[in-house]
Parts: structure tokens; sequence; C-alpha cells
């Protein structure tokens, strides 16, 4: 009996210290978390265990909100949609602090060195600085495009050399700020052409892409030759025809790039725009289920996942990128808005704001490996950005 | 005239004058779908707080000294040349009508 109780004790003693020790020391890697976008929560989420361990709130509004990482892969920038800016420790599960930075913000990048973290901004248009350790504001960039006109921000990304790419949707043109002095940037303007929507870089910081809505085509920049100047690709790609109505506008980023490609969503037509990336050719085109939002390539490039907008918003597809066709179509739940896959893509995370649910699902198979309680989720994202150019 | 002939006149106009406002009134269930609608799917270019964001914001006062009807066919017919699309295929007219009107006056949650 004695002796029961004793052993009892015992292993009481070593859970408790076996708890201690895992509290006190743990990577990041294999953790993320999940925007909540009505009620202004993030959930941090272990995709090891494919769970949820802590919940945050307080961080306004979070529609459209955006997230980078610290080099170290474990603070979380939030950028919200009502310009607040909220740092999260991922390991001690709380928010270290946040500042409204401006009235209207679309999302942001950290810098190559990790000591900037920068916001774009629709109003005021323009690109602010922080301190990536204290969040004080570094530097102001205005995005005036004419006199007295400020234009919204979109698409920035984080280029080598302490700088930022991004692109005026009002103004018309790419610009890159360097900040490699942070206190007293530098800007170079080049054209882009109507209405740029969004933006990215390159995984190798090469290539700039704006791609536009207010005609066919995507402007490119390459920045190891930026004398050269800005140059259009995928030129009147909608041959003159109709485009569809637009009911919500798609997003570009690195993952666009692979197997040698990028893949791309049409403006206006439900199809994925494929392009030779050395030659910047247009190669293929992939007829999709409806207007695309995200074309993201799984991490060995093997897979383009692609979800849609409204009203076609309960579909996602997977493009084979060798034979460039559609080889599965699902439906996840109702309203999906966003994709991640785990850091070497054996499973991708899938958000469905309708059914207030994350499904992840197996990447080889398409089987559903689970799912997990989120109200509103919209986007998710895991630490493996951390290390990434132009995420 | 008799006096059934009046009555039937008096609740004929009655009946009217309740059916033009009920008509522009959406079921209950369809207005939870379209105020669900605007904040969710309208929200991701004004914003889920109608604040503004690729499109502007969508609050009384930015809207107070525009005419309703151009509203209304701002929202039925797009605007060509500008990101906003036309909603007809998702929106009858009187729905449209029943969005600006609540969006004057601040909209629902
Ligand atoms: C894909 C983006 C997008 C979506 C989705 C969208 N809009 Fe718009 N909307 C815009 C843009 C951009 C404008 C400004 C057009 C211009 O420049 O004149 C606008 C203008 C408007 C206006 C006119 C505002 C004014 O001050 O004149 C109204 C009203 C409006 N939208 C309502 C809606 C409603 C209701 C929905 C959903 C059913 C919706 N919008 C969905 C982009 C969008």
């Amino acid at each position: 009996m004695r002796v029961a109780v004793r052993l009892l004790w015992l292993m009481a003693a070593a859970l408790l210290l076996a708890a201690c020790a895992g509290a006190a020391l743990r990577g990041t890697g294999d953790l993320g978390l999940v925007i909540e976008r009505a009620s202004g929560h993030v959930t941090l989420v272990n995709t090891s265990s494919r769970s949820a361990y802590a919940r945050i709130g307080g961080l306004g509004d979070l529609s459209h909100a955006s997230v980078v990482y610290s080099r170290d892969a474990r603070y979380a920038y939030v950028f919200g949609r009502d310009g607040g800016l909220s740092k999260i420790d991922l390991l001690e599960a709380r928010l270290v602090k946040r500042v409204i930075q401006s009235g209207n913000a679309i999302g942001g990048s950290i810098s190559q060195d990790g000591r900037i973290v920068v916001a774009q901004n629709y109003t005021p248009g323009g690109i602010k600085a922080f301190d990536a350790e204290t969040l004080e504001l570094l530097a102001e960039v205005p995005a005036e495009y004419a006199p007295g006109q400020f234009s919204k921000v979109v698409g920035l990304a984080d280029v080598p050399g302490n700088k930022f790419a991004y692109a005026l949707f009002d103004g018309g043109e790419i610009r890159v700020t360097d900040f490699s002095d942070p206190k007293r940037p530098t800007t170079q303007r080049y054209p882009a052409g109507r209405q740029p929507y969004d933006g990215l870089v390159t995984p190798d910081g090469r290539h700039y892409l704006a791609g536009l809505f207010g005609e066919d085509g995507v402007a490119l920049l390459d920045l190891w030759q930026p004398e050269k100047g800005s140059r259009r690709i995928l030129d009147k790609y909608g041959k003159g025809e109709e485009k569809l109505p637009v009911f919500k506008m798609p997003h570009l980023r690195g993952w666009s790039v692979a197997a040698g490609r990028a893949w791309l969503p049409a403006i206006g037509r439900n199809e994925v725009l494929v392009v030779d990336a050395s030659t910047w050719k247009e190669t293929a085109r992939v007829a999709v289920k409806g207007q695309p939002v995200f074309v993201m390539a799984s991490p060995d490039g093997r897979q383009v996942w692609v979800n849609f907008a409204f009203p076609d918003n309960g579909w996602v597809q997977v493009i084979d990128t060798l034979s460039g066709q559609v080889v599965q179509t699902l439906q996840p739940g109702k309203a999906v808005l966003h994709m991640e896959f785990t850091p070497r893509g054996e499973a991708v995370w899938i958000s469905a704001r309708d059914d207030n649910r994350v499904l992840i699902y197996d990447t080889r198979n398409y089987r559903e490996l689970g799912s997990l309680p989120a109200e509103a989720p919209s986007g998710i994202f895991f630490t493996s950005r951390a290390a990434r150019i132009g995420f | 005239m008799s006096n059934s002939g009046i009555a039937g006149r008096v609740v004929a106009a009655l009946l009217l004058a309740c059916a033009m406002p009920a008509a522009a009134e959406p079921a209950p269930a369809r207005q939870k779908e379209l105020i669900h609608m605007v904040r969710q799917d309208c929200g991701s270019c004004h914003g889920l707080t109608l604040q503004g964001g690729l499109g502007p914001a969508l609050l009384p006062q930015t809207l107070a000294d525009k005419p309703a009807e151009g509203l209304v066919a701002t929202i039925v017919h797009g605007r060509p040349g500008t990101a906003m699309p036309p909603w007809h295929r998702f929106l009858a007219e009187e729905e449209a009508q029943w969005i600006v009107t609540r969006l004057m006056e601040g909209f629902p949650k």
C-alpha cells in the first residue's frame, strides 16, 4: 500500500517536471495562427498536433488582416484593417504590444534583417516603418503620386537590401523604398499600369510583379537591374473579350512560383495564367471553377491550390504542375477564404468562414485529416513564413 | 355610392398603403442573409465595419448627401471602369433599396 502511494507521488512529480520543462523550452517551427476576422481574435495553433493551444482577443477589426513573423519565428505582427499593429508572442501566448498606426491598413511586411516592420496603408495612403522590437515609428513614406493626391498602397513585399517593393492602386506605379538608413528612406518610382491590385516578389527576391485590375496584364520589375525599368507581361491576355465581374480581389504572393513557372489569377476570367519564370512568356492557361483569389503552390511546387471569389467560394481546386491539369475539386466548406501549407507541405489548412471551421487536408490523397473550430476564420499564417523572402 | 363600396375602397387604399413598404421589406430570414452578405462579401472591399478599403466607406456620414437612387443603381449595376461589380444576379432591386436605406441609417450588426 505505502509503496503504491509513494509510486503515485513519484509519478506526479515526474509529470510536473515534464510539464514545466515543456513550457520552458520549445521551438516555434510548427506553430502559427488563425485570424478570426469578425471578433478580433486570433487562435494560436500547432501544426504537429493539429490543434489550437491559445486564443487572444482585443485585436480590433481583423477583416483582411495579415501577419508576418519575426526572424526568430517567435513573434507574429498582425496588421488589422483598422490600422492596428499587434505584436504577439507565440511562446507565451500573449499580446506584447499594440499600436494604432493609421486609419485604414491592408497589410505589412518585415525587412531582410528583421529589424523593421512596414505597414501598407489605404488611408492615409502610404507606408510606415516601425522598429520591430518596440513598434516605435521610424519613418513614413506617403504615396503621393501627383501634388496633393495620395494612393492606396497594395502588394507590399520585402526585398533584399532592407528594401520594400509595393504598388499604388490609384497612382498606377511600382515603388521601391530603401530603408537601409531606417529614418531616412529613399524611394524609386516605376510605371505599372492601371490599378495594380496586389504584388509579389519571386522567392529569390529578384522580380517584383504587380497584377493589374484596370487593364489586362502584369507589370514586372527586375530588382537586380532596376535601371532597365518596369515592363509589361501577359499584355492583353483577355484578348478584348468582355470581363466577368470580380466579386473579390485576388491576392498575389511569392507562393505563385512553382516548377519554373508563375501561376497567376486572371482578372475577370475563370482562369489561372501560367508564365515561364525565366522568359516571362505565357506558356498555358488552366480553366478553373470561378474567379481565382489565392493561387498557391505547395512548398515543393508540385501542386497549386486555388480558391475562388464569391459566389464560387465553396470550391477549392488542385492543379498538378507537371501536367498543368486540374486533378482534384473539393468542397471543404462555406466561404473558403484562405489556405496555408504546413512547412513541408504534407498538409494544407483551409479556412471556411461561414462554417466557423478550419479544415486540414492531406495533400497526397486529399483526405480530411481533421478540423478545428474558429469564429469566422480568414487568414492562416504559419511560422515557416519567417524565413521566406516576400512573405 | 353604397356604404360597402366606400368601405371597400378604404380597405383597398389601406391595403395598398401597407403593401408598398411591405413589398420593399425583405422577409426576416432574407434580411439576415443580406446583412451577412453586406458585412462579409461587400466587406471584402468596403471593410467589415464598412469604414472603407479598396471601396469607399459606406457609413451614414459618408453617404448622407448622395441620392439613394444613385447608390441603389451602383449596387445593382456596378460602376464600369471601377472595381465595384454589379450585384443583380444576387439581389433584387428592392433588396438593394433596403440595403441603401439601412446603410444610410447605420448598418445593423
Ligand atoms: C471587389 C470590390 C467591391 C465589392 C466586393 C463591393 N464593392 Fe461597392 N464599391 C467598390 C468600389 C471600388 C467603389 C467605388 C467606385 C468608384 O470609384 O466610383 C464602390 C462603390 C460602392 C457604392 C457607392 C459609394 C459612394 O459613395 O458613391 C456603394 C453604395 C457600394 N459600393 C455598395 C456595395 C455593396 C452593397 C456591395 C455588396 C453587395 C459592394 N459594394 C461590394 C468596390 C466593391
